[in-house]
């Protein structure tokens, strides 16, 4: 088992799938809010839906409408369960607030890949890896 | 981070669901810029109101706070149609109900549903060094810049979260070490009206992205110019601050070890003219003033200009403004005279945040620099970025030459 400490931006615990992307996410334009799939051509992701995985990716770009998008997947029960990010910025952080989403960043080290079964404790500030 | 024990039991949810996620927000925001505390906003401004950038969920997530309430004096940026005659400015239906549920769930919460990027014209003026939790990018630059108040460029749900907890982290602008000029810029050009204020804001926003600018050189700068000013310089660049030499309450501090220095003249003023503009002739459907909303002032100055005029049957001239201003100015007999002409002012929203692509409009002339820069992709309309005495013109020709 492998404890990483991180930073806890949303609290919460949630334990899933990981999906992860190399490449920066905005929600909005990145993400279809209607499927969670992402829609960008040429992102690592395209063609993927994000909803119940455990959601890893470097850093987030984009609109402040991107919390909106979040919380509004998460009402129509397509958010991932858990987001973890090498750097968290507000737009995520307040997104993942509204919709009850754990979020956490600055993990000690951010070698991930998709596919891993992983637990986040972002009450604890620990992503754990059974 | 450093909470008080109150802030604590607000985060265990000891006084409601609502202001517990509010506070959530703040503490989040606070832990990603570094903030020491918390710190009391004397007031807030909220963005995210119109229904086209707000969206359903947007919507809904303000519906989930009642009943919680605001805690400070809290005003909200333009909604996307006026709220009165929203049927003479050709909205759907549909899109006004869904405006109206907007404005209804912002004001259960307690909000002051004046709506508009200009409060500070309308009432809602912070003063000299009071920390508050502002949102519109050009009302942001505004106080921070003319009235020495002090604000970071908030998201719509993070300026909802300070009304309702009455608290912002303290980083960013609430900081002295934040505020002080970090590049010197000479003006030369020439600046004759509002529009050049406007496409000197622009030039600055594109040359100083990450700076906060010291203005040499302004011949004046009254409200309006620095309203105009602002606007357009947070719209390119994101500024959220500037300074002016002999103009701006900040600007007596030392700028000895700024390295950074720029000069702006006519050319590079003309130039925003013919970068902004995606037309060169041709119909206008629309002529549009108001990005910010216009002041007592403006609405003056076209009255004069229109008086005995008739707008042409092929556009239309649109005046944007606030509420209170609206009154002001029909007392004063402006409105009066701009209607007579064929013109109309319409309060509580904007030619950017109006659904202008399902009311029918293609091209559009404005004396603002943000408006134009917006306005081909919010409204997907064809722009001209013209002085406000040629806007006048356009309308009273209907088309451009």
């Amino acid at each position: 088992m492998k404890v990483i400490k991180c930073r806890r931006l949303s609290r919460g615990r949630a334990e899933g799938l990981s999906l992860f992307s190399p490449a920066p996410i905005s929600f909005f334009g990145t993400i279809d809010p209607l499927t969670s799939e992402v829609i960008e051509k040429n992102h690592p992701l395209y063609g993927q839906k994000i909803a119940d995985k455990i959601l890893i990716y470097p850093t987030g770009r984009g609109s402040t409408v991107g919390s909106y998008i979040l919380y509004g997947l998460s009402r129509r029960g397509l958010a991932p369960k858990a987001i973890i990010m090498k750097e968290a910025e507000p737009i995520v952080a307040v997104g993942a607030i509204m919709a009850d989403i754990p979020l956490v960043d600055r993990p000690e080290s951010f070698e991930f890949k998709s596919g891993l079964h992983i637990i986040v404790n972002a009450d604890k500030g620990e992503i754990i890896i059974p | 981070m450093y909470l008080t024990n109150e802030q604590e039991a607000i985060l265990r949810g000891e006084e409601g669901w609502a202001k517990k996620k509010c506070l959530e927000i703040i503490v989040a925001l606070g832990e990603i810029y570094g903030a020491d505390r918390l710190i009391p906003v004397a007031s807030t401004q909220i963005s995210g109101v119109s229904y086209k950038t707000l969206g359903e969920y947007g919507l809904q997530w303000v519906e989930s706070l009642a009943p919680a309430k605001v805690v400070v004096p809290s005003t909200l940026n333009p909604a996307g149609m006026d709220l009165g005659g929203w049927s003479e400015m050709g909205v759907p239906e549909d899109f006004a109900a869904k405006q109206m549920r907007v404005i209804r769930a912002y004001a259960k919460l307690g909000v002051t549903t004046l709506c508009s990027c200009t409060p500070y014209l309308a009432g809602f003026a912070p003063r000299f060094r009071e920390h508050v939790a502002w949102s519109e990018s050009s009302a942001v630059c505004f106080v921070n810049s003319y009235l020495g108040a002090r604000t970071n460029r908030e998201g719509g749900p993070s300026a909802l979260a300070s009304a309702i907890t009455g608290l912002t982290a303290n980083y960013g602008l609430h900081l002295d070490e934040n505020r002080r000029p970090t590049a010197i810029v000479k003006v030369s050009a020439k600046l004759a009206g509002l529009s050049d204020y406007s496409a000197l804001g622009y030039r600055l926003g594109k040359l100083l992205q990450q700076h906060i600018p010291y203005l040499r050189g302004l011949p004046t700068l009254g409200v309006d110019e620095a309203k105009a000013l602002s606007a357009a310089a947070a719209a390119s660049g994101n500024l959220a601050l500037f300074h002016a030499e002999g103009f701006t309450p900040e600007s007596e501090v030392s700028v000895g070890e700024v390295r950074e220095r720029l000069h702006i003249d006519d050319k590079d003023l003309k130039g925003v003219y013919e970068e902004l503009s995606t037309i060169r002739s041709g119909n206008i459907d629309l002529v549009a003033i108001g990005c910010p909303h216009s002041s007592l002032t403006e609405l003056k100055a076209a009255a004069a200009l229109l008086k005995g005029k008739k707008v042409s049957p092929a556009t239309k001239l649109w005046f944007f403004t606030s509420l209170p201003v609206k009154v002001l100015a029909e007392r004063l007999g402006f409105v009066d005279v701009i209607e007579g002409a064929g013109g109309k002012v319409f309060t509580d929203c904007c030619m950017i945040v109006a659904p202008l692509e399902q009311m029918g409009f293609t091209t559009m002339a404005v004396n603002s620099a943000k408006a134009a820069l917006y306005a081909p992709t919010a409204s997907k309309v064809e722009v001209v970025f013209t002085t406000f005495e040629k806007c006048i013109d356009i309308a009273l020709e209907g088309r451009l030459r």
